[in-house]
């Protein structure tokens, strides 16, 4: 089974690397970006047996630092990986 | 100052253990043992506990974050919870937060950029184990080194580290965005020790600077007399 994590910074949370492109952005013309946030995406490859409680415990053991960051768990499909 | 009994815990991409061990050795007169991450245990009987700086994992993940992780960090977090003191400096300061051991998160540094220079702080707390040898409000120059020195924990927990008298040290000027310019924090029971600015850099004047030295003879003074 396929499983990408995605984790971002808490709203709240200074995202200086998130700033930066903003303001690359900014440099190149585009407008009317009002905010960027950069997180980060993992992407697991996962045994059947592997419980929404295990992938759970993953994020908040090691995947997420649960002080500043947030997670959300999606499991793919297998066609769309395949596409 | 015979019987000082100090390990320096060495992870895959640590690249100031080697100043570590000088620093400690230098100041208490015995060697260090240096303890590889992937051991399980820590020498017995240990007075003083050394996270150094560097760049674990290629920073990967999160800075500290899977050095954290690391088999010989139980061991370490077994031993501070008995009250043996823990110095984590830069990269080190990010393991303990990252292992719980200290509240709180190191962010990238708000103006991107890697720091390096040398800095002021001033000393907030000088009566822990490590800061006894300093006076409250004294302004050290204390160099720092880094890409995620940013600390941030939530107001809530800010106010308590303030309260509390667990500031240990602030920047006197404003190096990395840091919150309320925190360069380092001690746990609540006082033996754990987190700092961005790297002491064991400013031990003699060969570094440019000596004010990192009275840290070490703090700790080291604070156990032989306990």
């Amino acid at each position: 089974m396929k499983v990408r994590v995605h984790v971002s910074l808490k709203p709240g949370v200074l995202d200086p690397q998130g700033r930066a492109i903003h303001h690359s952005l900014e440099g190149l013309g585009f407008t009317g970006v009002n905010d960027v946030r950069a997180g980060r995406l993992i992407e697991l490859d996962v045994a059947d047996g592997v419980t929404d409680a295990d992938l759970d415990e993953m994020c908040r053991k090691l995947l997420a630092n649960m002080v500043i960051e947030s997670y959300r768990i999606e499991k793919v499909a297998a066609p769309e990986l395949k596409a | 100052m015979s019987g000082f009994r100090s390990a320096v815990i060495t992870f895959p991409g640590s690249n100031c253990d080697r100043d570590m061990f000088d620093a400690l050795h230098k100041v208490s007169g015995t060697e260090p043992t240096r303890v590889w991450h992937g051991d399980a245990d820590l020498p017995q009987g240990l007075d003083f506990i050394a996270l150094p700086g560097g760049f674990s994992y290629g920073d990967y993940l999160r800075c500290g974050a899977i050095a954290s992780r690391s088999p010989i960090m139980q061991a370490v977090i077994k031993a501070a919870g008995q009250g043996v003191p823990v110095l984590g400096v830069c990269n080190g300061f990010q393991v303990l937060t990252e292992s719980g051991l200290l509240p709180g998160a190191l962010l990238r540094n708000a103006g991107i950029r890697f720091v390096c220079r040398e800095v002021s702080l001033t000393v907030e707390n000088a009566q822990s184990l490590f800061t006894a040898g300093y006076e409250a409000g004294e302004t050290i120059r204390i160099p720092v080194a880094h890409h995620d020195g940013n600390f941030y924990a939530d107001g809530e927990t800010l106010d308590r580290l303030e309260g509390e008298g667990r500031v240990a040290f602030r920047y006197a000027e404003d190096v990395n965005g840091s919150a309320r310019n925190i360069a380092g924090i001690l746990n609540d029971a006082g033996n754990v020790l987190g700092m961005m600015p790297h002491p064991e850099r400013a031990i003699e004047a060969a570094h440019g600077g000596d004010h990192g030295r009275a840290l070490f003879e703090s700790a080291i003074k604070g156990l032989v007399a306990a």
